[in-house]
């Protein structure tokens, strides 16, 4: 069973930057047609300073972060057993090519289900960028197979 | 082409998006450009070993083309929030279709939003992914 006093444990911040090149080989990656996502001129046209991070990057920018799986670490769970139950995003700015991002995550709830057959980690990461602007909150729930 | 919020209504759906064939090229190339190095995705010897028949996409990359059904049909800064249930996973050599419907128009703090029920299905017929969107419209 996973530690449920781990609920509410927060991680030290990491911070990342939004690189360029990483952006462009996710629009190539996810078949982006809408050139603004790789497309430096098209995405100046459309009032942007750089290249727009998509919606879901913010979740990428955990994962390129030194210690992309430290949840599974902490929790001490096998990747091999975890699923992807549930993703949240919500968004008070945007994120660009070149920002700094400092994503502060901690572990909102744990929970089972089915007799402990499935057990769900809940986890928060806010992004901050280098104006110290809040850009984004995202919530992930972790699916941990026991059977 | 601007979406204004009085020229929608409550059923109104928008453009489906259709994603390329999930190849494996494709899981290798989203597992690099997203960070997301889960051997499950792109070793069949690893996802055999733990069960599985054959490696499968990432959820993210499905939700990655719900996000550009949603980006094709209005800017980004005009979503607000979103969120998602994986329902089911998502095998090899599959399209993704992503499909929103508008459910509710509403206003709040001043802004004039729509709530979207989106989900994905690949074209083998299962149900991937369930969820909602919030968008601000003019």
């Amino acid at each position: 069973m996973l530690d449920k006093s781990l609920i509410g444990h927060e991680f030290e911040p990491v911070t990342v930057e939004v690189e360029k090149g990483q952006l462009k080989f996710f629009a190539k990656a996810t078949g982006e047609t809408n050139a603004v996502y790789f497309d430096e001129d098209t995405a100046r046209a459309a009032g942007h300073p750089s290249l727009p991070a998509p919606p879901t990057f913010a979740f990428s920018l955990s994962l390129l972060s030194p210690e992309p799986f430290s949840t599974l670490t902490l929790f001490n769970v096998d990747i091999g057993r975890v699923l992807h139950g549930e993703q949240r995003f919500s968004y008070s700015g945007q994120i660009y090519a070149e920002d700094r991002i400092t994503l502060k995550q901690r572990i909102r709830d744990v929970y089972d289900k089915k007799g402990g057959a499935l057990e769900f980690i809940v986890q928060e990461t806010e992004a901050t960028n280098q104006h110290a602007e809040v850009v984004g909150l995202s919530t992930t729930v972790t699916v941990v197979r026991n059977g | 082409m601007t979406i204004e919020f009085d020229s929608v209504e409550v059923g109104d759906e928008l453009p489906e998006h259709v994603s390329p064939e999930i190849t494996r090229h494709v899981l290798a190339l989203f597992c690099g450009s997203s960070g997301d190095h889960n051997p499950m995705h792109v070793d069949i010897d690893f996802a055999k070993s733990s069960g599985m028949s054959d490696v499968f996409a990432h959820g993210m990359l499905s939700m990655a083309y719900l996000a550009q059904l949603l980006t094709h049909w209005v800017p980004q800064s005009q979503l607000r929030e979103w969120n998602v249930r994986f329902l089911a996973i998502t095998p090899v050599h599959v399209r993704v279709k992503c499909t929103g419907k508008i459910i509710e128009k509403f206003t709040s703090d001043g802004e004039n939003l729509v709530r979207l029920d989106i989900n994905a299905h690949t074209d083998a017929g299962s149900h991937t992914l369930a969820g909602e969107a919030v968008i601000a419209l003019n």
